[in-house]
């Protein structure tokens, strides 16, 4: 992970490690501290009559917005050549995580008032709450081993775990396209995020295993 | 949260919505804060830009809910009125364009009287009453709204329906320009719904001209909406212009838009889901984050007087 070019010295890395992924950390509290400061009747954006449900749509959105960017990490570093850019990147991804299950949780309390079996049923028999849960087990293994330690031990297994990053955002943008009642813009421009971050990941791919297939091509993998 | 025998309220049972929001003050003040610092973005939200004036009205006791009526302040700022957009925040917000007066409303179809009449010859003859009425949302959410308004069966008299007529359609506005969620189809505009004209005789039926003892805000389907307590809301036709009595079914809008989700009856039933969610229980508006859901009744409480209506049809399939 610590790939920092050679022109450029600690400078940058400091930068990264005391600049910009603390200012990132706070951008990253700012939804969760206006759900908390509405509700607690503070001077922020309204969150409406039916607070519960506006604190839903936040934390899912929020949820959903990091997952993309978490996402878009490796595209940027590969059209800007910023290896830096990774170093942000378990961060988000750890934030995705915790705006999902803090999204799940205000479901089961706030919205079905901690009623099991409402809610069983509701997973069961509620094909947009089966995928947004389904999505949310997907990632607590990758929240999981997000660690230094457990990558080291993971090795090579780590990166295919991680993959699961992808089957999860598709589940994710589903989950919500499924449960809009008729406006299909936002969950529209949502899944054409997705297809444009997975595609272009599909198109690197393809591109590098015509090129190892060329004897000339210098090796891309 | 009882509904049934529509039992005796005495007026004094119910907080004045002053009252309400100077028990809000006091608690403000005995936390050490004003109100106002408080609540600046809420207090604003729902300040219409005109005072609503006052009506005359008296308290229909027999016909009202004894749940707590939710406040003005939800009522007035938790819509679903897509001629002013799809957030719930959004009526509030864009209401403001909606010209009331001069208003006028046509009757066309199955009737001996027709034609188009002025609001205020339309609210003319009609006493005021105002009537607690629960309200349940297709979306699996709750208010109780202390209404003011007039029975539905007493306009719909006026104008002499003929023995053909076996539908009552009404329809919302269809101006973009004041309504601007009207720019983008997504609905088929106007706003279309209908009831059967036993249904709309029911004395349950209102006809709503006021809530909080004014006049509507805008974004509650100001100046003239109807109100059914024993359906989902969106069966209640908001800021309508035309009436229209009619031997065949009429389509509504919501039917038209997803057949499989909304039906044209929209009783409500905890026993028939929504394809997407259940019906059984509903959360009601201003609980909080720690209240518990509430059983959905059947007719949303109102069995007794609505039952007769549906007898021997399947509910299940006329959903």
């Amino acid at each position: 992970m610590s790939n920092a070019s050679p022109r450029q010295p600690g400078s940058i890395e400091r930068r990264y490690r005391f600049l910009y992924k603390p200012l990132l950390f706070i951008a990253c509290l700012v939804p969760l501290a206006w759900c908390i400061s509405g509700t607690l009747g503070l001077p922020v954006p309204t969150l409406g009559a039916d607070p519960p449900r506006k604190v839903l749509g936040i934390l899912g959105h929020t949820a959903l917005n990091l997952l993309l960017i978490t996402l878009a990490v490796t595209p940027l570093r590969q059209l800007t050549g910023n290896a830096n850019l990774l170093r942000l990147r378990r961060m988000l991804g750890v934030f995705a995580f915790s705006y999902a299950l803090l999204h799940f949780i205000n479901y089961v309390g706030a919205i079905q008032g901690f009623s099991g079996n409402l809610i069983v049923k509701d997973i069961y028999k509620r094909p947009y709450i089966t995928i947004g849960f389904a999505a949310l087990l997907l990632l607590l293994p990758l929240a999981i081993t997000s660690t230094n330690g457990m990558m080291r031990r993971l090795k090579r297994r780590w990166q295919s775990l991680h993959r699961l990053i992808y089957p999860i955002a598709i589940l994710g943008v589903w989950h919500y396209w499924w449960q809009v009642k008729k406006d299909l813009r936002e969950p529209l421009i949502y899944a054409a995020l997705l297809a444009a971050l997975l595609g272009w990941r599909l198109w690197r791919r393809q591109r590098a295993t015509s090129r190892s297939a060329s004897p000339t091509a210098p090796g891309t993998a | 949260m009882r509904m049934p025998r529509l039992p005796a309220i005495r007026p004094s049972e119910i907080t004045a919505e002053r009252f309400f929001h100077m028990r809000r003050d006091l608690l403000a003040g005995a936390l050490g804060l004003t109100a106002s610092t408080l609540l600046p973005a809420r207090a604003s939200a729902s300040a219409p830009a005109v005072p609503l004036a006052a009506l005359k009205y008296t308290r229909n006791a027999r016909y009202s809910a004894t749940d707590k009526p939710n406040t003005f302040e939800e009522i007035s700022s938790y819509n679903n009125f897509y001629e002013f957009g799809l957030d719930k925040s959004d009526p509030a917000a864009n209401a403001g364009s909606l010209r009331t007066r001069p208003w006028s409303l046509t009757i066309a179809g199955e009737a001996a009287v027709t034609g188009t009449f002025t609001i205020e010859d339309i609210l003319k003859p009609h006493p005021l009453e105002e009537r607690i009425y629960r309200h349940r949302c297709v979306e699996a959410w709750s208010m109780v709204i202390p209404w003011v308004g007039f029975p539905l069966a007493d306009l719909l008299a006026r104008f002499k329906p003929t023995s053909r007529a076996r539908f009552v359609e009404f329809t919302t506005l269809l101006d973009p320009k004041q309504m601007p969620g009207q720019r983008r189809s997504v609905l088929d505009w106007p706003y279309v719904e209908a009831l059967r004209i036993d249904e709309a005789m029911n004395p349950l039926a209102l006809m709503v001209v006021g809530v909080y003892g004014r006049e509507l805000p805008n974004q509650n389907g100001a100046p003239l909406r109807v109100h059914l307590p024993w359906k989902y809301g969106f069966k209640s036709a908001k800021s309508i212009v035309k009436i229209r009595f009619s031997e065949r079914q009429p389509a509504n809008t919501w039917a038209l838009s997803a057949p499989g989700e909304y039906g044209f009856y929209a009783n409500v039933n905890p026993e028939v889901d929504h394809p997407r969610w259940s019906q059984a229980s509903e959360r009601h508006i201003g609980g909080g984050f720690f209240a518990a859901r509430q059983p959905t009744l059947m007719f949303n409480g109102y069995a007794e007087q609505v039952a007769g209506l549906y007898k021997g049809m399947d509910l299940r399939r006329n959903f």
